[in-house]
């Protein structure tokens, strides 16, 4: 296979970095085109965004020198075109040569020729797919799961982990005959509430799956598209070689907001990265739900249990309303009215929310299959708890009564 | 070619009794009516397809969701798919087929008169299945037309309706290949060896094996999806043991011979307006010939690359990087022959060579960033990106779609025995080459920049070149409705063509017939030396 230096190095062929240079002029060149030059504060990028990883270079570089071949063949065969449109034209006087209609020696050449240079093309690109399919030795192991509609990563040796949703408020997206009410940000639909942060120069193994549907986890500064299959892991890596934030978002559509499940990946000196870690452990650690009660203080958003602790109604509804407004509202809305043309339901005086609770709850642990309602088993039971108790207490709901963890915890078995 | 010729003008007087009024279109066995009606039916499934596509490009116009639900967008992009692929050009092309290859080869009509009459209706059926699908509850389908679960899964009704009409689309293009090989393979004028035969009906010959073998892969998977919704099968849910990634091998097994089903009827038509243009027979007959078959025959085992980020192992992907690459060698063999075709020719460029030379020059650079995305590396980088939608709509669109204006503007003459305008048709074609070009040129830099497709909404970088593709795209679709004024004028009142109406075209639908053609034709086969 390929050495490990082979790997890291970030341009395998000399002609590439000197097609480099073509870049600024292809950009003015279309710009020019286009006439857009007075808008120069706008982006016109015509290339492949700067690299951010070996790998990433040695596509940016693949993409120009297959590019740069591309060019050259297309100016001489097109060449020749215009040269036939030009110069043998009736009326210009031309004759046809009806005899000119077959020639073996001819047509063996511009066959064979392709062939040699598509030889010429795979070469480096052979290389590169086997940099990349080596996944083995990494100083890290992240494990990515995709959810509709967001992420979930999981650091085996941290022993973290924690969700990553889209940041951007739905103020600024606005709806079909209602703006925005809030002009959009520099990072319009690409922040995340908690970013994949990694350290700068170590191997990250990706191990890439899903809980629900089809989804891909795509940076292209970092050269990874990788999907993920409900059922299934694929592996994917990557080795940031500047400090950085690098933006990508899910590349395989997934349903309703599949344009917002943006990715982050936050690239750390080795130093930062520790010290990222052991923050991140005081609310990301993976734990028992006992242990969790023990060194976490209750956060707004982290709600967790304690044994023998007495729920109030205002607690859950409270610590519900929250956790309703990030994994419910997409779809039943803020307002509980949920949303017709996705058959998402309204809750508010829905008779299976005001209803009897196990019904409730068997749907929010299962989900309803065959429609866009998934299964939130992933939440804890007292997260279920609170949202279940938010849903019937708010709105036009007044039940007056709540769901407990431990109800949940029954329901699951 | 000569011929002991025979006055089909006299068809025209005799013998050309026929129903009026609607039972003629419903029952008609005639290969001409129903390639009308194929036509038609194109016709009008693009103009639905062309309404979602502008809703698609109206939502893009800007960042933010200002017209469509992301729900509805994911909707109206999957059926703009399906309903292009299935509805659009596969019918127009089999349209020309139904039209031209019974002339061509100098048969009377197709072989199973009935069966074609069948396989043409049961397209309004599927079509209507597909629209309705909008109106039921949880709307139309969301998965994209690659149907892949378990998206497609979450489907509501929709998803059933989905796959019924994709049965039946199916079953009517397995109808009309076996018509149409058997028509080729058998009702052949004596004298018309098969290379002698025009390239079109090559084409058509290899496109209908590669129907034959790829439709019945695509009703099997869609029955898997229907049995996994409602018979409790696990074919691509893993918790029952099964595997989503197995369905893409399936949908691709026949999705990409798919693709060269709607391009090579284009490489057909094109073949048979160059040499008629450049008084000039086709340059490397037998090499158009082979190439095409490899084309078919490679076309069956580089479904991989559609799955580059699926995670197969190496030697899986270098496989299919080497097997896609391939390609370039039959495909650049049709573009050098259509070139040494010119050279030495005697050139002019009435619309259907404008088509074919626009078909030639942009369906090039569709093969150009094929090539790109065949390369492993480079294709995950840009998979599922904008440079992907714009790789296919240069195939798909200034390859099969301007094959077709330019078919329909050469063989107009022939079909209606009218004239169209010809400053008119030069119009439509530099007005729809450069709205093409403009809608479809910038998602090139969209997705090299990284900008995923099938999405609603998107980040400010990408702002710019949207707003480009969105105006091209409507100045694009003013084009068409321009082209079906042109015609509809042509119709009514163009000047009458003649029976030749191509000095350079030599197949026998120019040759031996009249313009109109008459509803029944060489009811008395030509002989050729």
């Amino acid at each position: 296979m390929i050495s490990k230096s082979n790997i890291g190095s970030a341009n395998t062929f000399g002609l590439a970095r000197l097609v480099r240079l073509v870049n600024p002029v292809m950009r003015l060149g279309f710009l020019a085109i286009a006439g857009f030059a007075t808008l120069a504060h706008a982006s016109y990028d015509v290339n492949i965004p700067p690299p951010a990883t070996g790998i990433a270079s040695e596509i940016y570089d693949l993409h120009l020198y297959i590019l740069i071949i591309c060019v050259i063949i297309f100016v001489l065969v097109f060449g020749a075109m215009f040269y036939s449109v030009f110069k043998f034209r009736k009326s210009q006087g031309a004759k046809a040569d009806v005899n000119f209609h077959e020639s073996t020696l001819i047509e063996i050449i511009w066959t064979v020729i392709p062939f040699i240079i598509l030889i010429v093309m795979a070469i480096p690109a052979t290389k590169t797919v086997l940099a990349m399919k080596d996944t083995s030795n990494p100083d890290l192991t992240i494990k990515v799961v995709g959810y509709q509609w967001g992420w979930q990563y999981e650091y085996q040796q941290d022993g973290l982990s924690f969700y990553s949703s889209l940041a951007t408020p739905w103020s600024q997206v606005g709806q079909p005959g209602v703006p925005a009410s809030e002009p959009k940000g520099q990072n319009y639909l690409l922040e995340v509430d908690n970013p994949m942060v990694v350290p700068v120069g170590k191997k990250v193994r990706l191990l890439i799956t899903s809980n629900d549907v089809l989804h891909g986890w795509y940076v292209p500064t970092l050269g990874v598209n990788q999907y993920g299959i409900p059922g299934f892991i694929k592996d994917s890596w990557f080795k940031v070689e500047k400090a950085g934030t690098y933006k990508g978002q899910c590349s395989q559509i997934c349903g309703k907001l599949h344009g917002y499940m943006p990715i982050t990946v936050v690239a750390k000196d080795p130093a930062d990265y520790a010290a990222w870690v052991k923050e991140a452990k005081g609310k990301f650690a993976i734990k028992s739900d006992a242990s969790v009660a023990a060194d976490t203080p209750p956060k707004v958003a982290a709600i967790v249990d304690e044994p023998g602790k007495k729920w109030t109604l205002g607690e859950l509804k409270q610590a519900g309303e929250s956790l309703y407004a990030a994994n419910c509202a997409a779809c039943h809305q803020a307002d509980g009215k949920g949303n017709p043309a996705m058959k998402a339901k309204a809750l508010d005086g829905s008779p299976v929310v005001i209803g009897a609770k196990s019904s409730q709850i068997a749907i929010l642990l299962k989900g309803r299959p065959g429609t866009l309602m998934a299964g939130f088993d992933r939440l804890s039971d007292v997260e279920l708890a609170a949202v279940s108790t938010y849903a019937r207490n708010s709105w036009g709901n007044k039940t007056g009564d709540m769901v407990l963890p431990a109800d949940i915890k029954a329901a699951r078995k | 070619m000569t011929a002991t010729t025979h006055t089909a003008d006299h068809a025209d007087e005799h013998h050309d009794h026929k129903p009026y009024g609607l039972s003629r279109w419903l029952f008609t066995t005639n290969h001409k009516d129903i390639g009308t009606m194929y036509l038609l039916f194109g016709l009008l499934m693009a103009i639905v397809g062309g309404f979602l596509s502008l809703g698609i490009r109206a939502e893009l116009f800007m960042p933010g969701l200002q017209i469509l639900q992301p729900e509805t967008f994911n909707s109206f992009m999957t059926l703009h798919g399906l309903i292009m692929v299935f509805g659009a050009v596969m019918p127009v092309f089999v349209g020309f087929a139904n039209w031209l290859i019974p002339m061509q080869i100098g048969a009377a009509d197709m072989a199973f008169p009935r069966m074609n009459n069948w396989s043409f209706w049961m397209l309004p059926p599927a079509a209507i299945l597909l629209a309705a699908s909008f109106f039921v509850e949880g709307g139309a389908i969301q998965s994209g037309w690659t149907l892949y679960p378990p998206l497609f899964t979450q489907s509501g009704i929709a998803g059933d309706m989905t796959i019924l009409a994709v049965h039946i689309l199916g079953a009517s293009s397995i109808m009309g290949s076996i018509n149409i090989v058997t028509t080729v393979l058998n009702l052949r004028a004596p004298g018309m060896t098969l290379m002698k035969m025009p390239l079109f009906v090559w084409t058509w010959l290899i496109t209908a094996y590669l129907l034959i073998a790829v439709m019945p892969v695509l009703a099997g998977a869609v029955t898997m999806l229907l049995t996994d919704r409602h018979f409790g099968t696990s074919f691509f849910n893993a918790a029952g043991g099964g595997d989503p990634t197995m369905f893409m091998h399936i949908f691709w097994f026949f999705g990409h011979p798919e693709v060269y089903i709607i391009i090579l009827p284009a490489f057909g038509i094109v073949s048979q307006i160059i040499p008629a243009f450049s008084r000039k027979p086709l340059f490397g007959y037998a090499s158009m010939v082979y190439a095409t078959a490899s084309i078919a025959i490679l076309s069956f085992i580089v479904w991989g690359h559609h799955m580059f980020t699926v995670g197969m192992p190496a030697a899986g992907q270098l496989f299919f990087m080497y097997a896609t690459m391939l390609i370039a060698v039959p495909t650049g063999v049709k573009v050098f022959n259509w070139i040494a075709t010119m050279w030495r020719g005697s050139l002019t460029f009435e619309t259907p060579m404008l088509w074919a030379l626009g078909f030639l020059f942009m369906f090039t650079m569709g093969g150009f960033t094929g090539l790109v995305l065949a390369i492993t590396p480079v294709d995950i980088t840009l998979h599922n990106s904008y440079y992907v939608v714009a790789h296919f709509h240069y195939t798909m669109v200034a390859g099969a779609s301007f094959a077709i204006f330019g078919g329909v503007y050469y063989w107009w003459p022939k079909w209606t025995g009218k004239m169209y305008n010809e400053s008119a048709g030069k119009l439509h074609f530099w007005w729809t080459t450069i709205g093409f070009n403009l809608t479809f040129f910038p998602q090139h830099f969209l997705g090299l920049a990284g900008m995923p497709r099938r999405i609603p909404d998107y980040a400010l970088q990408f702002a710019e070149w949207n707003m480009i593709s969105s105006i091209g795209a409507f100045f694009l679709a003013a084009g068409q409705i321009f082209f079906m004024i042109t015609l509809y004028m042509s119709y009514k009142s163009g000047q009458p063509a003649k029976d030749k109406q191509w000095e350079g075209a030599d197949s026998l639908e120019w040759t031996h017939l009249p313009s109109p053609a008459p509803y029944h034709t060489f009811e008395v086969q030509p002989v050729l030396k």
